[in-house]
């Protein structure tokens, strides 16, 4: 299938003119006879270096990277207000871009003229306005103030409409940039809301942001800019770990700066480490998952990296019987248990497990920072169990997320869905987790008894 | 440059909506409201009456009575004309929010702008068809029919230069300054307060090279001067250079459009 953005090879490079000021004039344009010469750029700023990335109809992508990254840049060529200076990009459907919310909006006219002018500019017919109006009043929750001129808005309430009349534009991609702070925690909801089902209804969203955990949670890939330059792209988790790291690496201090890059470099050398435990009795994996690791380290939807200064050394899941083992029962007691060296003490480590169905739904999560454990030392040898009384999960197969990180999310070692065990279950439901449950009948209602 | 043209067609109903939102946003709080635009021109109309009829009585040659009528024929095509550029030199940088956030046909503004003056153009029509008609001034209906065509025509060259300039005063900011003077200039090298027939025989020829002045004689002469309409050849001329000065204009905003999101 045609994927919804194909950014093929682009570069962007600004043009700086005049060095002495900043507008030349026609004035010195004309006595030094430099018309044509202060059209030529004297300076050259390259924003965007070889970016190449395509995102698949209903996808949404994460773009994250520090400012001056280039990320709104990218999005700029994208949405086609600027055009990259090589490379191609290709969009397929209508684009709205959420970069600047209202954009275009006229004070001195009501909302509801605003409404109508703004929807018209985003590629709208009148009729169409007219039918999503009411709609689009709704959403940004103006009901009572659309007839008044947009000056008397708060910017609250001027973001919200743009933010709803963009959205209501009913795009086939949406460019969205770091807008998601517009409004209170409901707004916030109702707008990832309205992201959720642009998913399901298999449009893409390209979102900038600074906000790593709406990456983690919401995207279903990545992509880490750092000056223009990408630097990875792949599963969300590892990018924004990668990225975490590297913010770390250039906040600290030179001299933690040779450690922190022979961590990072220890990271990327083994990425697709195979798992300690797994006695050739793994599940075989997905081979066109197997492609794109070798393409790409961050592209594998598993894999391992971390700095190793805490290392899981072995990783066992054992049943009721207290026998490691790879097959369950749906109910039964699990023990995770996990094995681990600090190579010197460390006062700020947090365990966590993640636990995924086959279609890589995350069925539960949790760490012990969550949980409340603090942290005082590890040092040495030592082990983890995680234990769950019961695993109510309906049958098929599971993949587990094993770390230990920071609190800030700066990877020790990080073991992404290596671990494979089956449940099997006598009952045939669907769905992800079993609830404990019984079910009551009275009346009139009965059954043949087996 | 041939396939953005031809994207135009699509941009109507943008434009009309910009063009409302324009002159409603003018009046927006203003107590008499779209009043104004008859009123502007009506008060200039009274002040040339008043000066040309009480304090400079004699300044004009016989058969160009009322000489204000005469001179308002001209100035409200000229006041059109010369806002249009003002405005329009300065609309990319004034609308750069759509250019630098929003995919935006830049195009647009410049057009919008003129478009909104030639409405300010009409409204004043009224009140010059007022005058006309109380001073009883012997003009011939069927010559009007040529008006729209004069329009149209100074619509186009209005349009191209407003690209142009609106393009090029991205890159040099004070074009907008010297423009004002060049009008200045212009409006008095243009038949607009004089008629041709009082300009030294020496000067006709800088007069005809002067576009405005084939524009504003076709106006004086189907809404003043009596007698048929003689203009068709200057007009015809005129035209295909409006469209020539259409395609240069649109061609240097087309090549310079890929630096206004970084420019303005």
């Amino acid at each position: 299938m045609k994927p919804a953005i194909d950014v093929i090879n682009v570069s962007k490079v600004y043009r700086r003119y005049a060095r002495r000021r900043q507008f030349a004039t026609l004035k010195s344009a004309l006595l030094d006879g430099s018309l044509l010469g202060d059209l030529q750029p004297d300076e050259t700023f390259q924003a965007l270096k070889n970016v190449t990335f395509s995102v698949p109809k209903g996808c949404t992508y994460g773009v994250i990277g520090s400012n001056g990254s280039g990320k709104s840049t990218l999005l700029k060529c994208v949405a086609g207000i600027t055009r990259p200076t090589e490379g191609d990009v290709h969009v397929d459907g209508r684009i709205s871009a959420l970069i600047e919310l209202g954009a275009g909006f006229h004070p001195e006219i009501s909302g509801r003229e605003n409404i109508f002018i703004n929807g018209i500019m985003l590629g709208l017919s009148k009729k169409e306005v007219q039918r999503r109006f009411d709609e689009i009043v709704e959403f940004a929750e103006m009901q009572d103030f659309i007839d008044a001129p947009v000056k008397t808005y708060s910017s609250g309430m001027y973001m919200r409409l743009g933010f709803a009349v963009a959205i209501h534009v009913d795009p086939e991609v949406l460019l969205v940039d770091e807008v998601l702070a517009v409004g209170d925690q409901g707004f916030t909801h109702k707008c990832l809301d309205k992201f959720s089902d642009f998913r399901r209804r298999n449009k893409s969203i390209l979102l900038v942001t600074h906000s790593l955990d709406l990456v983690e949670k919401f995207c279903d890939e990545a992509h880490w800019l750092d000056k223009g330059v990408s630097k990875g792209e792949g599963d969300p988790k590892k990018v924004v770990a990668a990225y975490v790291m590297n913010v770390e690496d250039s906040e600290e201090h030179s001299l933690a700066k040779a450690e922190a890059a022979r961590v990072a470099a220890s990271a990327s050398e083994t990425p697709q480490a195979p798992p300690p435990d797994v006695d050739g009795e793994r599940a075989p994996e997905n081979p066109v998952d197997d492609a794109e690791t070798a393409r790409d380290g961050f592209k594998a939807t598993e894999g391992r990296w971390g700095t190793r200064e805490i290392e899981i050394t072995d990783v066992s899941i054992s049943g009721p019987d207290g026998e490691s083992g790879h097959v369950f029962q749906s109910g039964d007691d699990i023990k995770v248990h996990m094995t681990m060296t600090a190579s010197q003490p460390i006062t700020d480590f947090v365990f966590g497990l993640g636990l995924f169905n086959a279609d890589g739904v995350c069925v539960y999560g949790t760490n012990t920072n969550l949980e409340e454990f603090q942290p005082s030392e590890i040092a040495g040898e030592a082990s983890v169990t995680f234990e769950i009384d019961s695993l109510d999960l309906v049958e098929g197969t599971y993949r587990l997320d094993l770390a230990a990180h920071k609190a800030d999310g700066y990877p020790y070692d990080y073991h992404r869905l290596l671990y494979t065990f089956r449940i099997k279950s006598r009952v045939r439901d669907v769905g992800i987790y079993r609830p404990a449950h019984r079910w009551k009948f009275a009346g009139g209602i009965t059954f043949k008894a087996e | 440059m041939f396939s953005s043209l031809a994207k135009l067609g699509r941009y109507r109903a943008l434009i009309q909506t910009l063009v409302v939102r324009d002159l409603k946003a003018r009046y927006r709080g203003s107590v008499l409201g779209f009043f104004w635009s008859f009123f502007n021109p009506a008060l200039l109309l009274f002040i040339y009456t008043f000066v040309f009829t009480k304090v400079l009585p004699s300044a004009h040659p016989a058969g160009m009575e009322p000489i204000a009528l005469f001179m308002f024929c001209g100035i409200l095509p000229w006041t059109w004309f010369s806002s249009s550029l003002l405005e329009s030199s300065n609309t990319l940088i004034a609308g750069g929010n759509l250019i630098k956030k929003v995919m935006f046909p830049a195009e647009v503004l410049p057009m919008v702008t003129v478009l909104a003056n030639m409405v300010h153009f009409f409204l004043g029509l009224p009140i010059l068809a007022a005058f006309v008609l109380y001073y009883q001034r012997p003009i011939d209906p069927l010559e009007l029919l040529w008006l729209p065509v004069i329009v149209l025509v100074q619509l186009v060259l209005t349009i191209g230069m407003a690209l142009f300039l609106s393009a090029l005063t991205v890159h040099f900011r004070d074009l907008k300054d010297l423009l004002g003077n060049i009008l200045t200039l212009w409006f008095f090298a243009t038949p607009i307060i004089y008629s041709v027939d009082m300009a030294p025989a020496d000067m006709r020829w800088w007069l005809n090279i002067n576009p405005m002045t084939h524009l504003m004689r076709s106006y004086q002469d189907v809404m003043f001067f009596e007698g048929s309409f003689s203009h068709q050849g200057s007009l015809a001329v005129l035209g295909a250079g409006s469209i020539a000065v259409f395609l240069a204009g649109y061609f240097v905003f087309d090549r310079l459009r890929d630096s206004f999101a970084e420019e303005v």
